[in-house]
Protein backbone atom coordinates (compact mmCIF):
# COMPACT_ATOMS: atom_id res chain seq x y z
CA UNK A 1 0.00 0.00 0.00
CA UNK A 2 0.92 3.75 -0.51
CA UNK A 3 -0.51 6.91 0.28
CA UNK A 4 0.34 10.75 0.27
CA UNK A 5 -0.02 12.63 3.91
CA UNK A 6 -1.49 15.65 2.28
CA UNK A 7 -1.69 17.36 5.94
CA UNK A 8 0.75 17.00 9.06
CA UNK A 9 2.39 18.69 11.65
CA UNK A 10 5.55 16.95 11.33
CA UNK A 11 7.36 19.61 13.45
CA UNK A 12 5.12 18.69 16.25
CA UNK A 13 6.09 14.88 16.34
CA UNK A 14 9.10 12.94 17.13
CA UNK A 15 11.29 11.48 14.31
CA UNK A 16 9.29 8.10 15.38
CA UNK A 17 6.66 9.40 13.30
CA UNK A 18 8.51 9.81 10.45
CA UNK A 19 9.78 5.83 10.26
CA UNK A 20 6.32 4.52 11.23
CA UNK A 21 4.74 6.42 7.99
CA UNK A 22 6.96 5.22 5.85
CA UNK A 23 6.92 1.64 7.07
CA UNK A 24 3.35 2.17 6.27
CA UNK A 25 3.36 3.00 2.96
CA UNK A 26 4.07 7.56 2.77
CA UNK A 27 5.35 8.32 -0.51
CA UNK A 28 5.16 11.88 0.17
CA UNK A 29 3.99 14.47 3.79
CA UNK A 30 2.89 17.67 3.19
CA UNK A 31 2.54 19.94 6.38
CA UNK A 32 0.32 23.35 6.31
CA UNK A 33 1.49 26.07 8.36
CA UNK A 34 0.00 25.87 11.75
CA UNK A 35 -0.38 27.80 15.24
CA UNK A 36 1.90 26.93 17.79
CA UNK A 37 -0.23 26.49 20.21
CA UNK A 38 1.00 29.58 21.64
CA UNK A 39 1.13 33.28 19.81
CA UNK A 40 4.48 34.17 17.96
CA UNK A 41 5.38 37.43 19.10
CA UNK A 42 6.89 38.93 16.13
CA UNK A 43 7.03 38.44 12.38
CA UNK A 44 10.64 36.69 13.00
CA UNK A 45 8.85 34.28 14.96
CA UNK A 46 7.13 33.30 11.58
CA UNK A 47 10.84 33.91 9.56
CA UNK A 48 11.88 31.01 11.39
CA UNK A 49 8.99 29.11 11.70
CA UNK A 50 8.66 28.99 7.65
CA UNK A 51 12.70 28.46 7.66
CA UNK A 52 12.12 25.52 9.47
CA UNK A 53 9.39 24.34 7.09
CA UNK A 54 11.73 24.97 4.10
CA UNK A 55 14.94 23.87 5.40
CA UNK A 56 14.66 22.13 8.59
CA UNK A 57 11.86 19.53 8.39
CA UNK A 58 12.57 18.43 4.78
CA UNK A 59 16.28 17.38 6.14
CA UNK A 60 14.52 15.57 8.73
CA UNK A 61 12.17 14.23 6.07
CA UNK A 62 14.83 13.02 3.83
CA UNK A 63 16.62 10.49 6.19
CA UNK A 64 13.71 8.53 5.48
CA UNK A 65 13.54 8.96 2.23
CA UNK A 66 10.44 11.14 2.55
CA UNK A 67 9.71 13.78 0.09
CA UNK A 68 8.30 17.04 2.67
CA UNK A 69 5.86 19.84 1.05
CA UNK A 70 4.75 23.05 2.95
CA UNK A 71 2.33 25.39 2.69
CA UNK A 72 2.87 28.73 4.21
CA UNK A 73 0.63 31.46 5.65
CA UNK A 74 -0.27 32.76 8.97
CA UNK A 75 -3.06 30.72 10.50
CA UNK A 76 -6.40 31.95 11.21
CA UNK A 77 -5.64 31.25 15.08
CA UNK A 78 -3.32 33.98 14.91
CA UNK A 79 -5.31 36.46 12.72
CA UNK A 80 -7.07 38.47 15.04
CA UNK A 81 -3.73 40.69 14.68
CA UNK A 82 -4.34 42.11 11.74
CA UNK A 83 -1.17 44.44 11.71
CA UNK A 84 1.27 41.37 12.48
CA UNK A 85 -0.67 39.25 9.81
CA UNK A 86 0.04 41.95 7.21
CA UNK A 87 3.90 41.93 7.98
CA UNK A 88 3.68 38.16 8.27
CA UNK A 89 2.10 37.89 4.38
CA UNK A 90 4.48 40.21 3.27
CA UNK A 91 7.30 38.07 4.14
CA UNK A 92 5.64 35.06 2.70
CA UNK A 93 6.35 36.14 -1.20
CA UNK A 94 10.57 35.50 -0.39
CA UNK A 95 9.80 32.00 0.22
CA UNK A 96 7.51 30.99 -2.73
CA UNK A 97 10.16 30.03 -4.90
CA UNK A 98 11.32 27.33 -2.54
CA UNK A 99 11.61 24.04 -3.81
CA UNK A 100 9.07 22.66 -1.39
CA UNK A 101 6.74 24.72 -0.75
CA UNK A 102 2.81 24.20 -2.60
CA UNK A 103 0.52 27.36 -1.86
CA UNK A 104 -1.02 29.47 0.79
CA UNK A 105 -2.46 27.37 3.55
CA UNK A 106 -3.55 26.81 5.98
CA UNK A 107 -5.77 30.02 5.71
CA UNK A 108 -9.16 30.08 6.37
CA UNK A 109 -11.14 30.94 9.79
CA UNK A 110 -11.46 29.97 13.43
CA UNK A 111 -13.76 32.12 14.89
CA UNK A 112 -14.94 33.40 12.51
CA UNK A 113 -14.23 37.00 13.15
CA UNK A 114 -14.15 40.53 10.91
CA UNK A 115 -10.52 40.19 11.07
CA UNK A 116 -10.35 37.07 10.38
CA UNK A 117 -11.90 37.16 7.05
CA UNK A 118 -9.35 40.29 6.78
CA UNK A 119 -7.13 38.08 6.70
CA UNK A 120 -8.09 35.43 4.79
CA UNK A 121 -8.97 38.12 2.03
CA UNK A 122 -5.51 39.11 1.96
CA UNK A 123 -4.05 35.29 1.76
CA UNK A 124 -6.76 34.74 -1.44
CA UNK A 125 -5.10 38.05 -2.78
CA UNK A 126 -1.45 36.99 -2.24
CA UNK A 127 -2.17 33.24 -3.63
CA UNK A 128 -4.02 35.33 -6.62
CA UNK A 129 -1.11 37.66 -7.26
CA UNK A 130 1.33 34.52 -7.24
CA UNK A 131 -0.42 31.98 -8.89
CA UNK A 132 -0.68 29.66 -5.82
CA UNK A 133 -2.46 26.76 -4.51
CA UNK A 134 -4.83 27.28 -1.63
CA UNK A 135 -5.53 24.86 0.99
CA UNK A 136 -7.79 25.91 3.62
CA UNK A 137 -8.62 24.99 7.30
CA UNK A 138 -12.38 25.60 8.22
CA UNK A 139 -13.04 26.39 11.68
CA UNK A 140 -13.94 23.90 15.05
CA UNK A 141 -17.33 22.64 15.83
CA UNK A 142 -20.25 24.94 16.23
CA UNK A 143 -18.01 27.33 13.91
CA UNK A 144 -17.52 25.28 11.39
CA UNK A 145 -20.83 25.53 9.29
CA UNK A 146 -20.92 29.33 9.34
CA UNK A 147 -17.36 29.38 8.25
CA UNK A 148 -17.09 27.41 5.77
CA UNK A 149 -20.24 29.07 4.00
CA UNK A 150 -18.03 32.58 5.06
CA UNK A 151 -14.84 31.10 3.66
CA UNK A 152 -16.95 29.81 0.02
CA UNK A 153 -18.19 33.76 -0.46
CA UNK A 154 -14.78 34.78 0.12
CA UNK A 155 -12.95 32.29 -2.59
CA UNK A 156 -16.61 32.45 -5.21
CA UNK A 157 -16.33 36.07 -4.89
CA UNK A 158 -12.94 36.63 -6.57
CA UNK A 159 -12.93 35.71 -10.14
CA UNK A 160 -9.08 35.26 -9.61
CA UNK A 161 -9.34 32.07 -8.06
CA UNK A 162 -10.25 28.69 -9.93
CA UNK A 163 -12.19 26.25 -6.97
CA UNK A 164 -10.08 23.30 -8.73
CA UNK A 165 -7.09 24.62 -7.38
CA UNK A 166 -8.46 24.96 -3.94
CA UNK A 167 -8.63 22.61 -1.34
CA UNK A 168 -11.33 23.09 1.35
CA UNK A 169 -10.15 21.05 4.53
CA UNK A 170 -12.36 19.67 7.57
CA UNK A 171 -14.84 19.02 5.62
CA UNK A 172 -17.70 17.04 7.70
CA UNK A 173 -21.10 15.70 6.99
CA UNK A 174 -23.11 19.36 7.17
CA UNK A 175 -20.19 20.94 4.93
CA UNK A 176 -19.19 18.46 2.50
CA UNK A 177 -21.71 19.24 -0.08
CA UNK A 178 -21.19 22.97 0.30
CA UNK A 179 -17.53 22.60 -1.10
CA UNK A 180 -17.71 19.87 -3.52
CA UNK A 181 -21.02 21.36 -5.00
CA UNK A 182 -18.61 24.73 -5.22
CA UNK A 183 -15.93 22.72 -7.38
CA UNK A 184 -13.60 22.55 -5.04
CA UNK A 185 -11.70 20.19 -3.27
CA UNK A 186 -12.82 18.41 -0.12
CA UNK A 187 -10.36 17.28 3.08
CA UNK A 188 -11.70 15.13 5.54
CA UNK A 189 -9.55 14.78 8.63
CA UNK A 190 -9.30 11.49 10.81
CA UNK A 191 -9.38 12.58 14.55
CA UNK A 192 -10.26 10.58 17.47
CA UNK A 193 -12.51 13.06 19.15
CA UNK A 194 -13.23 15.95 16.95
CA UNK A 195 -13.83 16.15 13.17
CA UNK A 196 -14.05 13.08 11.37
CA UNK A 197 -13.70 8.95 12.11
CA UNK A 198 -12.93 6.53 9.69
CA UNK A 199 -16.27 5.45 9.76
CA UNK A 200 -17.90 8.64 8.75
CA UNK A 201 -15.27 9.25 5.99
CA UNK A 202 -16.02 6.14 4.67
CA UNK A 203 -19.77 6.78 4.73
CA UNK A 204 -18.87 10.54 2.62
CA UNK A 205 -16.59 8.99 0.06
CA UNK A 206 -19.66 6.39 -0.46
CA UNK A 207 -22.22 9.13 -0.42
CA UNK A 208 -20.22 11.80 -2.93
CA UNK A 209 -18.37 9.93 -5.05
CA UNK A 210 -14.56 10.62 -3.45
CA UNK A 211 -13.84 11.87 -7.63
CA UNK A 212 -12.69 15.58 -5.44
CA UNK A 213 -12.19 14.35 -1.97
CA UNK A 214 -8.74 13.18 0.69
CA UNK A 215 -8.05 11.69 3.84
CA UNK A 216 -5.15 13.47 6.46
CA UNK A 217 -4.10 13.14 9.78
CA UNK A 218 -3.29 16.86 10.21
CA UNK A 219 -1.49 15.28 13.12
CA UNK A 220 -0.02 17.89 15.84
CA UNK A 221 0.81 18.30 18.84
CA UNK A 222 -2.57 17.47 20.07
CA UNK A 223 -4.65 14.80 20.27
CA UNK A 224 -3.74 13.18 16.50
CA UNK A 225 -2.98 9.81 15.09
CA UNK A 226 0.16 10.27 12.26
CA UNK A 227 -0.90 6.93 11.13
CA UNK A 228 -4.85 7.88 10.83
CA UNK A 229 -4.75 7.36 7.07
CA UNK A 230 -3.42 3.69 6.59
CA UNK A 231 -6.15 3.27 9.51
CA UNK A 232 -8.78 4.82 7.37
CA UNK A 233 -7.59 2.51 3.96
CA UNK A 234 -8.61 -0.69 6.54
CA UNK A 235 -11.59 0.98 7.17
CA UNK A 236 -12.19 1.34 3.35
CA UNK A 237 -11.07 -2.40 2.70
CA UNK A 238 -13.60 -4.32 5.59
CA UNK A 239 -16.32 -2.02 3.47
CA UNK A 240 -15.69 -3.72 0.80
CA UNK A 241 -13.11 -1.04 -1.59
CA UNK A 242 -10.80 -2.58 -4.10
CA UNK A 243 -7.34 -1.99 -3.48
CA UNK A 244 -7.68 0.48 -7.05
CA UNK A 245 -10.08 2.32 -5.14
CA UNK A 246 -8.01 2.64 -1.81
CA UNK A 247 -5.00 3.65 -3.87
CA UNK A 248 -7.38 6.21 -6.09
CA UNK A 249 -8.25 7.52 -2.88
CA UNK A 250 -5.18 7.61 -0.48
CA UNK A 251 -2.64 7.93 -3.36
CA UNK A 252 -3.83 9.21 -6.76
CA UNK A 253 -6.27 11.70 -5.28
CA UNK A 254 -3.95 13.96 -3.33
CA UNK A 255 -1.34 13.52 -6.22
CA UNK A 256 -3.51 14.97 -8.91
CA UNK A 257 -4.71 18.23 -6.79
CA UNK A 258 -0.69 18.70 -5.02
CA UNK A 259 0.48 17.86 -8.83
CA UNK A 260 -0.69 21.47 -9.66
CA UNK A 261 1.83 23.14 -7.89
CA UNK A 262 5.32 22.15 -10.57
CA UNK A 263 7.08 21.41 -6.80
CA UNK A 264 5.18 18.73 -6.02
CA UNK A 265 6.61 15.23 -7.29
CA UNK A 266 6.33 11.92 -5.98
CA UNK A 267 8.58 8.71 -7.44
CA UNK A 268 6.49 6.40 -8.99
CA UNK A 269 6.60 2.66 -7.96
CA UNK A 270 5.12 1.46 -11.09
CA UNK B 1 -22.46 -4.17 1.74
CA UNK B 2 -26.26 -4.80 3.07
CA UNK B 3 -27.60 -4.28 6.25
CA UNK B 4 -26.67 -7.43 7.73
CA UNK B 5 -23.34 -7.10 6.79
CA UNK B 6 -23.15 -3.24 8.33
CA UNK B 7 -24.67 -4.34 11.30
CA UNK B 8 -22.09 -7.06 11.46
CA UNK B 9 -19.43 -4.48 11.37
CA UNK B 10 -20.31 -1.59 13.07
CA UNK B 11 -23.53 -2.86 15.77
CA UNK B 12 -21.09 -3.16 18.90
CA UNK B 13 -18.96 0.08 18.53
CA UNK B 14 -22.33 1.78 18.30
CA UNK B 15 -23.67 0.09 21.02
CA UNK B 16 -20.39 0.57 22.93
CA UNK B 17 -21.31 4.50 22.08
CA UNK B 18 -24.86 4.94 23.02
CA UNK B 19 -24.34 3.38 26.46
CA UNK B 20 -21.48 5.84 27.06
CA UNK B 21 -24.16 8.39 26.22
CA UNK B 22 -26.31 7.14 28.62
CA UNK B 23 -23.85 7.09 31.08
CA UNK B 24 -22.76 10.51 30.49
CA UNK B 25 -25.99 11.48 30.65
CA UNK B 26 -26.71 9.93 34.33
CA UNK B 27 -23.37 11.24 35.18
CA UNK B 28 -24.62 14.33 34.94
CA UNK B 29 -27.93 13.41 36.86
CA UNK B 30 -25.70 12.46 39.51
CA UNK B 31 -23.38 15.51 39.57
CA UNK B 32 -24.32 18.97 41.45
CA UNK B 33 -24.75 22.40 40.05
CA UNK B 34 -25.97 24.17 37.61
CA UNK B 35 -25.38 22.79 33.69
CA UNK B 36 -25.11 25.15 30.64
CA UNK B 37 -26.06 25.48 26.73
CA UNK B 38 -23.90 22.55 26.03
CA UNK B 39 -26.52 20.22 28.05
CA UNK B 40 -29.35 21.66 26.28
CA UNK B 41 -27.62 21.95 22.79
CA UNK B 42 -26.67 17.96 23.35
CA UNK B 43 -30.62 17.27 24.24
CA UNK B 44 -31.36 18.76 21.42
CA UNK B 45 -29.13 16.61 19.20
CA UNK B 46 -30.37 13.92 20.42
CA UNK B 47 -34.34 14.24 19.47
CA UNK B 48 -32.33 14.56 15.89
CA UNK B 49 -31.54 10.95 16.47
CA UNK B 50 -35.26 9.77 17.00
CA UNK B 51 -36.13 10.56 13.47
CA UNK B 52 -36.15 8.65 10.76
CA UNK B 53 -35.54 10.71 8.35
CA UNK B 54 -31.86 10.20 6.33
CA UNK B 55 -28.79 12.44 7.02
CA UNK B 56 -28.90 12.57 10.75
CA UNK B 57 -25.16 12.88 11.57
CA UNK B 58 -25.12 16.40 8.84
CA UNK B 59 -28.64 17.03 11.27
CA UNK B 60 -27.31 16.34 14.43
CA UNK B 61 -23.79 18.73 13.65
CA UNK B 62 -26.24 21.46 12.22
CA UNK B 63 -28.00 20.96 15.48
CA UNK B 64 -24.38 22.22 17.33
CA UNK B 65 -23.69 24.63 14.81
CA UNK B 66 -23.95 28.76 15.01
CA UNK B 67 -26.64 29.77 12.86
CA UNK B 68 -25.92 33.00 12.39
CA UNK B 69 -24.11 34.40 9.17
CA UNK B 70 -22.39 37.51 9.84
CA UNK B 71 -18.83 37.80 10.65
CA UNK B 72 -18.68 38.55 14.86
CA UNK B 73 -16.64 41.54 15.53
CA UNK B 74 -13.86 40.02 17.46
CA UNK B 75 -12.08 36.67 18.28
CA UNK B 76 -12.14 36.66 22.37
CA UNK B 77 -10.89 33.27 22.67
CA UNK B 78 -9.68 30.51 19.93
CA UNK B 79 -11.00 27.56 21.43
CA UNK B 80 -14.74 26.06 20.33
CA UNK B 81 -16.60 24.53 22.78
CA UNK B 82 -19.13 21.88 20.52
CA UNK B 83 -22.58 24.14 20.67
CA UNK B 84 -23.14 27.28 20.20
CA UNK B 85 -24.17 29.79 23.61
CA UNK B 86 -26.22 31.82 20.98
CA UNK B 87 -29.12 29.20 21.75
CA UNK B 88 -28.77 30.06 25.79
CA UNK B 89 -30.22 33.00 25.72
Amino acid sequence: MRYIEPHAHMVSRVTDDYQAMVVAGCAAVCEPAFWAGFDRSSPAGFYDYFCQLTEHEPRRAAKFGLPHYCWLCINPKESEDVSLASEVIAMIPKFLDRKNVLGIGEIGLNKNSRNELKVLEMHVDLAARHNQLILVHTPHLEDKLKGTRLILDVLKADSRIKPERCLIDHVEEHTVKLVLDGGFWGGMTLYPETKCTAARAVDMIEQYGGERLWMNSACDWGVSVPLAIPHAALELRKRGHSATTIDRLIYQNPKRFLSQCPNFKVLEAD
Amino acid sequence: MNRQQLLDLYYLEARSKLIDVAAFLDRLDRADGPADFRLTAFQEALRELQSNAPSRAERVLTALSDPTSEPIPAATTKAACGAWPGKAG
